[in-house]
């Protein structure tokens, strides 16, 4: 570790604290329906939707409509990428995938995760790419802001039954909110070298005589949502090491910054819309400390090295260099892995697979303690909204009182079904990892020998129900097996823990706003951070440890054993 | 059931016209316009031919050229369908060697790689496969153990070879982010234009 190294991850995070604070005020005008400048846009679609925008939805309303929109992308998606073979934009000749590696990928856009069990470059027509894969980018994000916004709605008032009009919500998101930025960011990404163009594959011949056949395509637009709105599905195999899709480290900051500024600024979104700023900066606190330990420990673990490697006179000045690429540099590899992980994004710009066991260690962490440091888009907000109800219920526990969070009594139907929507992470990962372990057929997809197979394993399915993405790329994950099992987890790590989420955010809307008496617990300061920060390792955490011990915790003890597989 | 189909079907299509075909299309002109090179992939043309991409690394084993690092992308195996075979620097499947960190492969790949280099204390970055299997850029440490060799297979005084690595050699973007660099293609390709 170096200081220019800590100067790095410090820069982008004040950059992007920077813009979050904008934003979250501007976000705050979006979900009020304040911004016009698309109004025609917008009514077109109104009229020819039949939507109504004014007219609110109660809380099961809104979810249904959610799930009805999300059915309707992932209907369309699959359709377009079983037929891709048949349809235009397909210079490079590609068939339409198979039914299970469709519906692995319909699945994994509509829900945000994009797990990617399939090579962009050699499989994904320009047509699915754009029109398919671009669009649930932004759906998926607009989604999970919505639900966001739906859940700030019932903390904001009192005795209220409805949360808002979620189409009115997902157009705005999507008109006002990710396409103005993504157009601005997709423009910077083409000038820092991303290919923006429908031409056909190149043909080069290289110095050597060797023919090398470049990939190309409309990468910059889809790579700036994929940011953005933290979805993360690389246009490219590699993702974000791709040189296409990261360029360079000018490029990797500004991706870091992108996946951060909406997780960060709907935090303080919230303040801004239960009319208490002081509520979002506490939210904000967590989040960024979380971060900012995170990104210190893989940075550590990285730059000391292999030990096995350095142990033969490799020079360790550089770290641990295999499955990196060198334009980024550990420091923004480090903060880009915690950023990508915390933030349920996915997009990587290291291969996680040969990390030493204790960085692998980290990015697996944060997915399992429920994606909320800082969360996706959106998701990330009302998991932590999960938390903090929890964390008020702990609290009140101690001193025997009724729990309160924002003048709203917290009371057993609540704290039942935030934990309800707690265990469906732990459940699902575990449930189905450990079933993939015995299963023989299951097991025919790990490559590793040793601990690091059962950390693959665990991994892919921690990513699929974390909604992330990311891979701890060895698994041989194109099998109908995996396909079916990870698109179940994602499916599960999504609306089974969102539905629950709205019942509380319909239970809480309909009661009173309560004034804050002196025996109310503040819910701004350091004391309530704190506490928030302890059970989210604690309650997000503790299941996961037998398995992290069996998986990169005993490879860690192996590798300095010296010992090889 | 209809009243939420409706509004469903037709969100989800019309913001599919819009996001999906008319934004990314008019994005693709405005870019092809503002950024051409950029935007078509950055290549390099050399007597009117594509000869690569700036962007993209390309595999060099002449010991007149600088090396670049390992790289794991494969290739369809002609004689074993199904199956794949290694071919570096395959840019149509970008790819990493997913290594374990106690992978033996990988220790014994890299200790062939030290000792092809001479052994002792070798930059890491030349001994470990990169990331994408495309990197197009080597450490400046990495270049200067190749200079003598370069020099000595074209016949050139290894300071011409040496200043020729110093003046292609890339810093830190703004002096700060990421790390000093040298791009393998470039370099290539000024050691050709010394003739």
């Amino acid at each position: 570790m170096s200081w220019i190294g800590w100067a790095q991850i410090a820069l982008v995070l004040a950059l992007a604290v920077a813009a979050a604070i904008p934003l979250g005020r501007y976000m705050a005008a979006v979900a009020h329906g304040r911004l016009r400048f698309l109004a025609p846009v917008e009514a077109l679609i109104y009229r020819t939707a039949g939507i109504d925008p004014v007219r609110g939805m109660g809380w099961r309303g809104y979810t249904l409509a959610m799930l009805a929109a999300n059915a309707a992308g992932f209907a369309l998606l699959y359709a377009l990428l079983r037929l891709q073979g048949a349809l235009p934009l397909n210079p490079q000749g590609f068939d339409g995938l198979s039914p299970y590696l469709a519906f692995n990928t319909a699945i994994s856009f509509v829900t945000n995760t994009n797990w990617q069990a399939y090579s962009g470059e050699a499989a994904m027509s320009y047509l699915s790419q754009m029109a398919g894969l671009t669009v649930q980018n932004f759906l998926s994000a607009a989604t999970g802001i919505a639900l966001a916004f739906a859940v700030c709605r019932a903390f904001a008032a009192g005795g209220v039954s409805q949360l808002g009009n979620f189409w009115a919500d997902l157009v705005r998101i999507c008109l006002y909110l990710l396409l103005p930025i993504s157009l601005v960011l997709g423009l910077a990404f083409v000038a820092l070298g991303m290919p923006q163009t429908l031409s056909p594959y190149v043909e080069a011949t290289t110095l050597e005589g060797a023919t090398q056949t470049i990939p190309l395509g409309p990468a910059a637009f889809q790579v700036a949502i994929k940011h953005l709105g933290t979805n993360g599905g690389g246009f490219f195999g590699v993702n974000a090491l791709h040189p296409f899709e990261g360029p360079g480290a000018l490029a990797a900051a500004l991706q870091i910054i992108a996946q951060q500024i909406i997780p960060f600024g709907l935090a303080l979104t919230f303040g801004h819309l239960v009319g208490d700023r002081r509520q979002g900066r506490a939210l904000l606190a967590v989040m960024l400390g979380y971060v900012v330990v995170a990104t210190g420990l893989i940075y550590g673990a990285e730059a000391g090295g292999n030990p096995l490697h350095l142990a033969f006179g490799i020079d360790p000045a550089q770290g641990n260099m295999e499955g990196k690429d060198l334009r980024f540099g550990l420091p923004l590899v480090a903060l880009f892995t915690a950023t990508t992980t915390g933030a349920s994004c996915g997009a990587v710009n290291a291969m996680f697979d040969s990390f030493t066991p204790l960085g692998g260690l980290i990015p697996l962490f944060l997915i399992q303690l429920g994606e909320v440091l800082p969360g996706g888009v959106g998701s990330g907000l009302y998991g932590m909204l999960v938390f903090a109800l929890l964390a008020v219920f702990v609290a009140g526990l101690m001193v025997g009182r009724t729990p309160e969070y924002l003048g709203k009594k917290v009371q057993a139907r609540e704290v039942k079904l935030a934990m309800l929507a707690v265990l469906v992470l732990p459940a699902t990962i575990l449930g189905l990892a450990s079933l993939s372990l015995v299963l023989p057929a299951a097991v025919a997809s790990i490559p590793a020998q040793g601990p690091h197979g059962l950390t693959e394993m665990l991994y892919a399915y921690t990513s699929a129900a974390g909604n992330n993405g990311s891979a701890f790329g060895g698994l041989a994950a194109d099998t109908p097996w995996l396909d079916t099992t990870l698109g179940l987890a994602m499916l599960l790590g999504r609306f089974a823990y969102v539905v629950p989420v709205m019942g509380i955010a319909g239970a809480l809307a309909l009661k009173p706003k309560l004034a804050a008496s002196t025996g109310t617990f503040p819910t701004h300061g350091p004391l309530f951070a704190g506490l928030l920060a302890g059970v989210i390792l604690i309650l997000g955490g503790l299941q996961f440890m037998p398995a992290l011990a069996l998986g990169p915790l005993a490879e860690h003890f192996v590798l300095a054993a010296g010992r090889t597989f | 059931m209809i009243a939420i189909l409706r509004p469903a079907l037709a969100v989800v299509g019309l913001l599919t016209l819009l996001l999906g075909l008319a934004v990314p299309l008019g994005f693709t002109g405005l870019a092809g316009t503002l950024f051409p090179a950029a935007a078509g992939g950055s290549l390099i043309e050399r007597d009117g031919k594509v000869v690569g991409s700036a962007l993209i690394g390309q595999g060099f084993a002449s010991a007149r050229y600088f090396h670049p690092r390992p790289s794991a992308t494969t290739a369809p195996d002609p004689e074993n369908p199904g199956s794949t075979t290694a071919s570096p620097y395959n840019a149509a499947a970008s790819a990493a060697s997913q290594a374990a960190p106690t992978s033996q492969a990988l220790l014994e790949a890299v200790k062939e790689r030290q000792a092809a280099l001479g052994g002792g204390a070798v930059p890491a970055d030349a001994v470990t496969a990169s990331g994408s299997g495309l990197d197009p850029h080597i450490s400046p440490e990495n270049a200067a153990r190749q200079v003598a060799r370069v020099a000595a297979a074209r016949g050139l005084p290894a300071a011409r070879v040496a200043a020729l690595v110093a003046v292609q050699t890339e810093g830190r973007e703004f002096g700060l982010l990421g790390e000093p660099r040298v791009n393998v293609l470039r370099l290539n390709l000024a050691l050709d234009a010394l003739r």
